[in-house]
């Protein structure tokens, strides 16, 4: 397992590794961006859906060293992936990652006692080990003094003070650096029992020893917690932003979001006047830049979402609102941490299942994964404004009208199907007792705006990777699917019906005819697959209509209200509560789950409840009379 | 049992009140998975340490946000009974 790896690669190109390890909130990740800036590659480790983040540091003395950001962890005995892949990259046995050659113990200096802990940990190992002293002008603050030299003399290890957001320190950290690589790796550390209390007791003599605090440490923070967590005005405060968060990402992107879309139009008719009639237009225009375009128009919404997570995230707030919201996913066997990622899932589950990495528990997790489609997301407006506008009358029930309370009332059906589905989910498929919930909550910070830059530009280019790439190649397919074979010249009916989708939308007709859904219905859910919007324009193209979107869909709204009985336009809101189909959702989750089972898990469960919930409505509003 | 010099020594710190500090005398390891008490330890709590509650969430008092050293965690309160305190 600790096999030496001298041999592979000549040692005078080689480059040392060096990890930042430490707690969670010890400032980590804010170090990491100062020392490598825009240097830094983020990709993942094999096999497990953690980042490696790594960038390069030049030293000193001309020599540079690869910097790799480990997941913060509290000791050497994980408790999630995370935590693992912090563990065996130490310990020299991570695949794909080098032996160490040095760790960087960073410690938070307002909370030197417990993380010091971890570096009497670190230190057993024999590696060469340096601490950085990290959020010293926080200590200071907060009225800590901490005598540098000392700790460094009884640690016997370098001790540099930093403060990351302030590039304070970097310098003396570098040079520290230099001093402590060697030529030569040294040998990998191995595993060895410790005795946790131990060395908690020993790092608090040691700090007892070091330090003296005059002030009282996190006196800000709990001054803003006796308001955040208050019971009456903390969960109002976090309904309030949320209010603005969402305020934001439907409001904020919609500028954006219509300049793209008028990009992307602009470039269509461009290629229109420039190419030929044919299928290799077609291709290009319908193919893939509406696959561009279906990808691109969701990222203001996206990019808006995660900078409002990446800042609630930095600034300590993220775990006030898990604490406030505990009790309640409690109730279905989820824990608080799972809230922000279902809440986000309302403008799109793919940031939303992006945001679950942050629990910690992977049977949570994945419970949290698997219901957040069920939130209703913004691809499924276009869809409900349709059929509402075309069936159900705009009148008044009491104070309110009858249009949006069904729209309400598909809202709160998600919600309660992701409720009841929790529930189902944690006695059978993802079984067994949860990890207690016991969550560190950091002191409140400012988000920095390099850390939040970097935060931001690093989850937008994964989502462009992961989901981008293979939205592009699924809208190319069913373009394919819904343009062959051509229709004959003398076609009397809509050509889809001609083309492949046509035929296997008309040969799953049976399947849906018990449910009340027509022969139309059938042939746009498969071009419908690429995004749940989709579905508004195939039921244009199956309805022989030129040119329906969202924006225009008046005609289509006629039309659906001779072709589909009421019934039929019921079943159809209750298969969308559901909805198996978004590419993107099963793309993100293959990649959060890195296997293909919870993909197909998801979809054939939200296939049979979108299938059942249709059924029943239809047969029931059938039976009313409606 | 109890001695007239030390009455009724230990309660759950579930039981203190807001902004009251105490010292934990005892947590019930054996109560625990294994990996939960280590974690319990990593994040300072242990015996002789001081500890005061901060906060009960809204819907229920559950779970509570104590301040253990210079750390504050959240727990709920099913394990916040498994860790006493002197009076």
């Amino acid at each position: 397992m600790n096999a030496p790896v001298t041999g592979l690669a000549p040692q005078a190109a080689r480059t040392p590794v060096v990890a930042l390890v430490g707690n969670p909130n010890a400032g980590k990740t804010s170090l990491f961006n100062a020392l490598t800036g825009s240097s830094q590659k983020v990709g993942n480790y094999p096999g497990v859906t953690v980042e490696r983040k790594a960038g390069r540091l030049a030293l000193p003395d001309g020599r540079s060293v690869e910097l790799i950001d480990l997941p913060g962890t509290y000791s050497l005995n994980p408790r999630s992936p995370d935590e693992a892949v912090t563990r065996d990259a130490i310990f020299g046995r991570l695949p794909g990652e080098a032996p160490l050659d040095a760790i960087v113990a960073v410690v938070d200096a307002t909370n030197l006692r417990n993380h010091l802990r971890f570096v009497l940990e670190l230190k057993a190992l024999d590696l060469p080990l340096i601490v950085a002293l990290n959020m010293s002008d926080l200590a200071a603050r907060d009225g800590i003094v901490i005598d540098v030299e000392q700790l460094a003399g009884q640690l016997e290890v370098p001790v540099v003070a930093t403060v990351a957001v302030r590039k304070r320190g970097l310098d003396a950290l570098a040079a520290a650096l230099t001093r402590c690589i060697g030529d030569t790796a040294p040998p990998p550390a191995s595993p060895r029992a410790t005795d946790i209390r131990a060395l908690q007791r020993e790092a608090r003599l040691l700090t007892a020893a070091v330090e003296t605090s005059t002030g009282t440490a996190r006196r800000w923070s709990q001054r803003i917690d006796r308001v955040a967590l208050h019971p009456v005005v903390g969960p109002l405060l976090l309904a309030a932003i949320l209010f603005f968060m969402f305020q934001g990402v439907f409001s904020w992107a919609e500028l954006p979001k219509d300049w793209l879309e008028a990009g992307i139009t602009l470039l269509q008719s461009r290629l229109t006047a420039a190419l030929p009639e044919g299928w290799l237009l077609s291709l290009l225009n319908d193919g893939v830049l509406a696959g561009v375009g279906a990808v691109v128009v969701f990222l203001p919404q996206i990019l808006i979402l995660f900078a409002f997570i990446i800042a609630l995230e930095q600034s300590g707030y993220m775990t006030r609102a898990a604490f406030l919201m505990d009790r309640l996913m409690a109730r279905v066997g989820l824990n608080g941490r799972a809230f922000i990622p279902l809440l986000s899932s309302f403008a799109c589950a793919v940031p939303g299942i992006m945001a679950t990495r942050t629990i910690d528990s992977p049977r949570d997790r994945l419970t949290t994964i698997l219901i957040a489609p069920l939130m209703t997301c913004s691809a499924r407006l276009p869809v409900y404004a349709v059929v509402i506008g075309a069936f159900i009358p705009p009148r008044d029930v009491g104070p309110f009208g009858l249009q949006g309370l069904v729209l309400f009332g598909l809202y709160l059906a998600g919600i309660l199907g992701a409720l009841v589905a929790a529930f189902a989910l944690r006695r059978t498929v993802t079984k067994g007792a949860a990890p207690p919930f016991l969550m560190e909550m950091p002191k409140y910070q400012w988000p920095a705006a390099r850390d939040m830059a970097l935060g931001l530009y690093g989850r937008a280019t994964a989502f462009l990777k992961r989901a981008g790439t293979i939205i592009l190649a699924s809208t190319i397919v069913l373009w394919a699917l819904a343009s062959w074979p051509q229709p004959p010249a003398d076609a009397a009916r809509p050509g889809i019906e001609y083309s492949l989708a046509g035929r296997i939308g008309t040969a799953l007709e049976p399947l849906f005819a018990p449910i009340g859904f027509n022969k139309e219905i059938a042939i746009a859910l498969v071009p419908g697959m690429a995004a749940r919007e989709v579905a508004v324009s195939a039921l244009g193209t199956v309805y022989a209509l030129q040119g329906v979107d969202e924006d225009n869909a008046g005609g289509l709204i006629e039309q659906l209200r001779t072709a589909w009985p009421l019934p039929t336009a019921l079943a159809f809101l209750a298969w969308f509560v559901f909805a198996p189909q978004c590419i993107s959702t099963l793309a993100i989750t293959r990649r959060e789950t890195a296997s293909w089972r919870w993909p197909i898990f998801m979809f054939s469960y939200l296939f049979a409840a979108a299938y059942l919930a249709a059924g029943l409505t239809f047969h029931l509003a059938t039976a009313l009379g409606l | 049992m109890t001695h007239p010099l030390t009455p009724s020594p230990h309660r759950a710190i579930d039981s203190l009140a807001v902004g009251e500090v105490a010292q934990i005398c005892a947590i019930d390891r054996a109560g625990l998975a294994p990996e939960t008490a280590q974690r319990l330890c990593e994040l300072g709590f242990d015996e002789g340490v001081d500890i005061e509650i901060l906060h009960r969430a809204p819907f229920g008092g559950d779970p509570i946000a104590v301040r253990v050293g210079n750390m504050v965690v959240a727990l709920r309160r099913d394990m916040a009974r498994l860790i006493e305190v002197g009076a």
